[in-house]
């Protein structure tokens, strides 16, 4: 193990040299080319034995790795925003294909207006499309989730492709202290890579993607949600695997002084940290208040969501993107669903959607955030609209709503 | 937890001194974060860099609103922004002008904080031979705060320059900083 000095993009960028994929194709976009800056260096310094496709579009990037991936090889790309978008189609098709394909995403807002800073739209949109989605809070956790997701995506029982984030700026491009392992040690985590089924596999033919209409899409199409729920099982064994040969241990969720927690604040990424410190603040004044970060949100840990608000008064669930025209923001859909028809059903639950286009979100906002929750314990009145933190004019849209008699 | 804010010109380094201030507090067995503020850079636009250092892990990832440290390396940045913005009464205020802080605090009326001052430009030009001031302002910052060894700092930026520039220039940038920390005036 060494520490190094290095950004979320960097950090990443050293799993992928450890992770030594055959097939790397990408294109460049803000915030995610210094990933690719630093892994091509690699490459050009023969660090690794990657073949390493340059493409002219993120459509063409996700093509070529799920042509490599389907071909037998360990594949990997990287994108951010636009370009996840752009790569919309091929998503479903490396999920349908079951190729364990593994994509550091760094979020970043999706345009109009163009913008490109942190925020969670990039990826809550991609959040059906079939991959498994794990969030990182700073840049050890994109460094590990990467080496993690690897394990994920070709474990025999799931073959699924894995999408590992971070908050674009905040964690891509912040220096910070990171523990790298030995090269052997990923090495021999990660194993070799001997796909069942492979293109170039000449004296066993099989064909991939072929057409399949009503007679087996729909089996498909169950066997694909039955990985999901098997990643759902299996995810906790290779954390724990990976647990023993780092020293960090990892789950789906991350409690933060939950157990005697009246308040509890849910996110993702890298506002789950500044959480951390307001929580502490808070209970130097007395104030019972917790924090639960979501690391893996697709499987969505649905027991570990009930479990760990038990106990809870209220709740609060954080979204950095809009699900235009839902009744909340994608994390606090989630939970909600995953309360309903349990004793749970009735937890008051608010939601905050905040930093949008990478808007800063300060330890003022989230102590904003839990007076807010700690009058909706006392009064009991739970705003059924999401609040909206830290933008202008937000007071007057709440007084429009209240003249046309919308309640919240 | 120390919060440092670091005001520039494009160009001047204000992103560099940051990000390597993170990395020598990394390489001394800290916990740190360096990162700019990313905007539309150009040559010459003020920019701004950030750095947090602590003994234990820093959680936070907000910006720094409230840095106790400031270093300016443009003192004409003095004239158009208020780079003391956001810092504590008992802030520290670093600035590269020929100017003595007395000068300073008067000519721009600033009512707070402990101004210190060093002449970076001439510094960097007599030594490394181009007046870029972001490496020598990192010498007057630590004999200002303490908060990192002088001889950690010396030898990281040696691993670092090494591979980029050529010894005339990676010497250049070590006397720049042994100069800085001796130079450097408080009030």
């Amino acid at each position: 193990m060494k520490v190094m000095a290095l950004t979320g993009n960097e950090a990443v960028a050293e799993a992928m040299r450890q992770i030594n994929p055959d097939v790397v194709a990408a294109y460049p976009i803000t915030p995610q080319t210094e990933l690719m800056h630093r892994f091509t260096e690699f490459v050009a310094d023969g660090l690794v034995d990657t073949e390493m496709v340059l493409v002219e579009s993120e459509h063409s990037a996700l093509s070529a790795t799920v042509g490599a991936s389907a071909a037998g090889a360990r594949a990997m790309t990287a994108t951010s925003s636009q370009g996840l978008a752009l790569m919309w189609e091929i998503l479903y098709i490396a999920a349908g294909l079951r190729l364990p394909i593994v994509m550091p995403v760094v979020n970043r807002a999706l345009s109009a207006p163009i913008n490109i800073h942190g925020d969670h739209s990039d990826t809550m949109g991609a959040r059906d499309s079939g991959w498994i989605q794990i969030f990182s809070e700073n840049a050890q956790e994109a460094y590990d989730n990467t080496i993690i997701a690897v394990r994920i995506a070709e474990h025999p029982d799931i073959l699924l492709p894995v999408m590992v984030t971070m908050d674009g700026f905040i964690i891509s491009h912040t220096m910070e202290r990171v523990e790298v392992l030995d090269d052997d040690v990923v090495k021999n985590f990660i194993g070799e890579y001997n796909p069942k089924y492979k293109l170039l596999d000449v004296k066993n033919p099989v064909t991939m993607g072929p057409l399949d209409l009503q007679d087996y899409y729909f089996e498909h199409k169950r066997a694909q949600a039955e990985a999901m729920e098997n990643a759902y099982k299996l995810i906790k064994e290779i954390d724990e695997e990976y647990y023993k040969i780092s020293g960090r241990r990892y789950s789906y969720v991350e409690p933060y002084e939950i157990d005697d927690a009246d308040i509890i604040l849910i996110s993702l990424g890298s506002t789950a940290g500044t959480i951390k410190d307001v929580v502490d603040e808070l209970r130097l004044k007395g104030l019972k208040v917790g924090g639960l970060k979501i690391r893996v949100y697709r499987p969505f840990p649905r027991d570990e969501i009930k479990e760990f608000l038990s106990n809870a008064s209220v709740v609060g669930v954080m979204d950095r993107a809009i699900a235009f025209g839902s009744p909340c923001g994608p994390v606090c859909l989630d939970v909600k669903a995953s309360l309903q028809g349990t004793s749970l059903s009735n937890l008051p639950i608010v939601n905050y959607i905040y930093g949008l286009g990478g808007r800063d979100i300060t330890p003022k906002d989230i102590i904003k955030i839990f007076n807010e929750l700690e009058k909706v314990r006392i009064s009991g009145e739970v705003p059924n609209l999401p609040r909206y933190v830290g933008v202008r004019g937000e007071e007057n849209y709440i007084e429009q709503k209240a003249k046309l008699k919308i309640k919240n | 937890m120390i919060e440092i804010r670091w005001h520039g010109r494009g160009g001047q380094g204000a992103k560099t001194a940051a990000m390597l201030f993170a990395e020598t507090a990394i390489e001394e067995g800290k916990f740190a974060q360096g990162f700019p503020e990313y905007g539309p850079e150009r040559m010459g636009a003020p920019v701004k860099g950030f750095t947090r250092i602590d003994d234990k892990p820093i959680r936070i990832h907000s910006g720094i609103e409230n840095p106790r440290v400031v270093v300016v390396l443009d003192q004409t940045l003095l004239e158009t922004i208020d780079v003391t913005e956001g810092m504590p009464e008992d802030g520290i205020l670093i600035i590269n002008t020929e100017k003595s802080p007395e000068q300073i605090r008067k000519q721009f009326g600033i009512k707070k904080g402990k101004i210190y001052t060093v002449n970076a430009t001439k510094i960097a030009l007599d030594t490394i031979g181009r007046p870029i001031p972001n490496t020598v302002m990192l010498g007057a910052l630590i004999k200002v705060t303490g908060v990192l060894d002088l001889d950690t700092l010396l030898k990281n930026i040696v691993k670092k320059f090494s591979k980029k520039f050529s010894d005339k220039v990676v010497e250049g940038n070590v006397q720049a900083i042994k100069k800085a920390f001796e130079e450097v005036k408080g009030e």
